[in-house]
């Protein structure tokens, strides 16, 4: 099957590349951009564990074409810190203990920051709720919690 | 030291006195900014050039056996690089070697849904799995069984009826492959002394490790029988030495090393697709990408066993249990190994018995090779006793809790598994648990509280550890065991504190197989304590040849220089008479006072205490969906010493969160036609953020006398209980007697509705 060329913005960067009409927009990002960040825990919609937003949009990477990305921006967790400034999130998951082996922060990470910026005052129901497509076999959520939540107020205060 | 030198000393306990520094404090994890940022490398996050891309087929059926595999089609699609099938392994191996072998790739026969009989690989994923589908299979299909009890029952297929080893009697079904039996005392006059008897059988089915990252590996070999793998595991060396076997290559000439690792919990202890991987890598010359895919790892890499029990318990009307006796009967998959054993030893290691037996066998059927997963055993016999327990506490009117102590296990008790403990803290997680806010506090209507406990080995194993410092006085690690859940911080705060220099100027790192000597695999719980004991005596080497060379500057005796807050201090007769000589400005000269200043220590410790846990959990049952909800949980386990106490936490919060899943909601459906019908997160659903609430953990410190610091694993013992508690929860909301596993709202509305049909 001939590939298409695709033009979209990753992370703030312009970037091009062929793909399979196949091909899912986490592939692409993983296997050709070398963006590994995000992961495949299912490739079925089921885990998280590949989101990233597409035009502020939070959305499974593994369900999006890699052809569906044109004109769009894609910003993955490889664009969460700003430079050598983590984001607040970071800083709280890091603080908190919020991750064992670390595979699930990356789509973690990406949904905490998807719902503050439509929330910055969440409950922890609310939290709960927004990341109940991120699955973690590791840490039973508890710390997960408390660090969205901390960041969050942090982000208050500086607000 | 050597291996069998060893024996943990009672000098080591000299510290635990001393006011610790860094140990029990919590700093950030080493790699914590790689794994916010996505620079962390995973299994599959790796790529080499001229990299291939691999994929498996696998058996659609059950039990089959395999007629003929004709790969033309495959190999003749454009980008396709090499198939490989059992043709392209080594032959001739027995025992352990064999059975993985066998699953890792099917010889004569497919032996469950999913066994690999072939594999591809191409230059892009897509491609790789385009041909996997071309690869023709000529099938005879067999019969099957996927069931414990109808594996044993006459007339069931038979698996392979060469499995079955001596420990097995005479006149059993060839599926039940291994027999166990343990205990002491004398239980018909236990039973006879007692004032009620209870007796029940109860069942749980698989579960699966649930790992999020799936398996996956980079593979490369070459044509001078050299090889490399970069793999998600939880050992580096038992990849190496497998892989080697199954390729008929030698140990040495494979190098192995430890990605980082999204998760195992004994599941990635074993190999499934790197033989695989290297023996593609071999044939097309070319690296190669073996990832697997969601529905692979539910399909064929180890769930845990699935557990038939039989248990009676003699009780007063006091609360003594006087005789206890269990039947556990496991499955493993289609190959021996299912942790029968674990499971009869730890059903009653919570308790000082008089009279208790347990036996265990081992049967197989067609399902995927079970692997190690949590204290892999434990759970379900803690399911099945515990639950017992349960029952007789209610009959007799008595606190669950309170029975609980009055036959606890303490130090000096004869363990039902046989040895007699040393210090352990089955009565002090009690106390916690007794005196938790938790305990006393009211239920809403519709709710209910369980209690258990659960017990956990614990684990040494061979560890090696090397560790050096830099001219500047920092230092830099090598431990074995991949860090699953943020060992590099244990690790670097037990060095801190032996060294006596900041936690900030210790490097852990995770060597490779070429690098450091031999490790057991990240499992048993053993990681803080054997690779911390080891850090810490590699540390205290160092420390030596530290004092020597402040001795020899200062012209006084070896043993008249103590090591104190990171300097080397004169003591004795010469206290005083110099200054403290700081460890940097020991090491800045150190390639002129003798050479490189390092310390290494390899042994197979053995003083892993065992560790004991009580869980409190208060459930909702909704009688008319049958749905449960957990409401308030509280995890009350030893740690001996909590070297990180926020990753001990962690430990905990995920152990009760894993059983949460597996009590309530997680199982391996199988279809009538023997194939496994959940095989996505959708329909395996394991717990989400809001099926949770929040997971209370109390750190109860009972030191292990065998490690330096009193550190007792906790990765394991956290899902022994959940179970139990959970069941005890939910039975005592719904009034009814949950016996099977998993709790989900149609078995709870079965068992509302054989009660009201009772009554
Ligand atoms: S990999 Fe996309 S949701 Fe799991
Ligand atoms: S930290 Fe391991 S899956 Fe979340």
């Amino acid at each position: 099957m001939s590939k298409v060329h695709v033009t979209t913005s990753i992370n703030g960067d312009s970037t091009e590349y062929l793909c399979d009409p196949r091909e899912t927009l986490l592939d692409v990002l993983r296997d050709q951009l070398n963006l590994t960040g995000a992961k495949e825990g299912c490739g079925t919609g089921d885990c998280g564990a590949c989101s990233v937003t597409m035009d502020d949009r939070l959305v499974c990477s593994c369900l999006v074409l890699g052809v569906e990305a044109e004109g769009k921006e894609i910003k993955t967790v490889e664009g969460i810190a700003e430079g050598e400034t983590l984001h607040p999130l970071q800083r709280k998951f890091i603080e908190h203990a919020a991750l064992q082996c670390g595979v699930c922060t990356p789509g973690i990470l990406i949904a905490a920051k998807s719902l503050l910026e439509k929330n910055p005052d969440p409950t922890e129901t609310e939290v709960r709720y927004w990341l109940a497509g991120n699955l973690c076999r590791c840490t039973g959520y508890d710390k997960i919690i408390r660090a969205v939540m901390d960041a969050a107020a942090e982000m208050r205060e500086a607000a | 030291m050597a291996l069998d030198e060893y024996k943990p000393q009672s000098g080591d306990a000299e510290l635990e006195n001393k006011e610790l520094k860094y140990v029990g404090t919590t700093p950030d994890r080493p790699d914590g900014l790689d794994k916010v940022t996505g620079k962390a490398r995973f299994g599959a996050d790796l790529s080499l050039p001229g990299m291939l891309f691999g994929a498996i087929v696998r058996s659609p059926h059950a039990h089959a056996r395999i007629v003929k595999i004709d790969a033309s089609k495959a190999e003749a699609l454009d980008g396709v690089k090499a198939v490989v099938t059992r043709a392209d392994f080594a032959t001739g191996l027995e025992g352990e070697y064999g059975f993985v072998l066998e699953n890792v790739m099917a010889g004569e026969k497919a032996l469950y849904d999913g066994h690999a009989v072939a594999a591809v690989a191409a230059t892009s994923a897509l491609i790789a799995r385009d041909a996997a589908k071309l690869v023709e299979v000529e099938y005879e299909v067999l019969p099957h069984v996927t069931d414990v009890d109808k594996a044993m029952a006459e007339g069931a297929p038979v698996i392979n009826a060469a499995y079955a080893d001596a420990s097995v009697p005479e006149g059993m079904h060839p599926n039940v492959v291994r027999h166990h039996e343990s205990g002491h005392g004398d239980v018909e006059a236990g039973f006879a002394e007692a004032d009620l008897i209870v007796e029940d059988t109860y069942v749980t089915e698989a579960a699966h490790q649930g790992y999020i990252e799936p398996n996956a590996c980079v593979a490369q070999m070459g044509s001078d029988g050299k090889g490399e793998l970069w793999v998600c595991t939880q050992g580096h060396w038992y990849v190496q030495k497998h892989c080697a076997a199954l390729l008929g290559m030698e140990t040495a000439q494979l190098r192995v090393t430890a990605s980082e690792i999204g998760g195992g919990f004994g599941g990635k202890t074993t190999v499934f697709q790197e033989p695989v991987a290297l023996a593609l890598s071999r044939k097309a010359s070319r690296p190669v990408k073996l990832a697997l895919q969601r529905s692979e790892v539910l399909r064929a890499t180890g769930p845990t066993a699935s557990a038939s029990m039989d248990i009676k318990i003699g009780m007063k009307k006091d609360g003594t249990i006087t005789a206890a006796e269990g039947t556990f009967r496991l499955q493993g998959g289609a190959f021996p190994g299912a942790p029968m054993e674990f499971s009869a030893m730890c059903a009653f290691a919570c308790y000082d018995l008089a009279n208790v037996r347990q036996v265990g066998w081992d049967v197989v059927s067609n399902r995927p090779k079970q692997a190690a997963y949590r204290a892999p055993g434990a759970p379900m016999a803690a399911f099945a006793v515990e639950s017992v327990i349960d029952t007789a506490c209610n009959k007799l009117g008595l606190d669950p809790l309170e029975v609980r102590l009055k036959n606890a296990a303490h130090d000096g008790t004869k363990a039902s598994w046989g040895p007699r403990y040393d210090q352990i803290g089955m009565v002090a997680t009690l106390e916690a648990a007794k005196a938790h806010p938790h305990y006393s506090a009211p239920l809403e209507p519709g709710q209910g509280r369980g209690v258990a406990s659960g017990f956990w080995f614990n684990h040494g194993g061979e560890t090696s550890v090397s560790l050096s410092l830099s001219e500047d006085g920092t230092c830099q690690v090598s431990v074995g065991t991949p860090d699953i859940g943020g060992s590099r911080a244990s690790m670097a705060l037990m060095a801190a504190e032996v060294l006596g220099i900041p936690y900030e100027n210790i490097r852990v790192t995770i060597a490779d197989t070429a690098t450091l000597g031999y490790n057991d695999v990240s499992h048993g719980s053993r990681v803080t304590y054997a690779s911390g004991l080891a850090t810490i005596k590699a540390a205290r080497a160092a420390v030596e040849k530290l004092c020597q060379r402040a001795a020899a500057k200062w012209g006084i005796e070896e043993d008249a220089v103590k090591w104190e807050d990171g300097c080397a201090v004169p003591s004795g007769a010469n206290a005083g008479d110099f200054d403290p000589l700081p460890l940097a400005e020991i090491t800045a000269t150190m390639g002129s006072t003798g050479g490189p200043i390092s310390g290494h220590f390899e042994a197979t410790p053995e003083g892993a205490g065992v560790s004991f846990g009580t869980h409190i959990v208060d459930a909702e049952v909704d009688q008319e969906t049958g749905a449960t909800k957990i409401v308030r949980y509280t995890v009350v386990q030893d740690a001996g010493k909590a070297i990180h106490p926020a990753y001990v936490e962690g430990q905990y919060q995920g152990g009760a969160a894993q059983g949460i899943g597996w009590a309530l909601n997680e199982e391996y459906v199988y279809g009538e036609d023997g194939r496994l019908q959940n095989t996505v997160f959708l329909d395996y659903r394991i717990p989400v953020a809001s099926d949770l609430p929040m997971i209370d953990a109390v750190i109860v410190e009972v030191p292990n006398p065998g490690h330096p610091y009193g550190v007792r694993g906790v990765g394991e013992t956290g899902i022994v209980p959940p179970l139990a508690a959970i069941a005890n929860a939910v039975s005592n909301a719904a009034g009814v007697r949950l016996k099977s596993l998993p709790m989900n709202p149609p078995k709870i509305l079965e068992a509302l509705e054989d009660q009201a049909g009772d009554a």
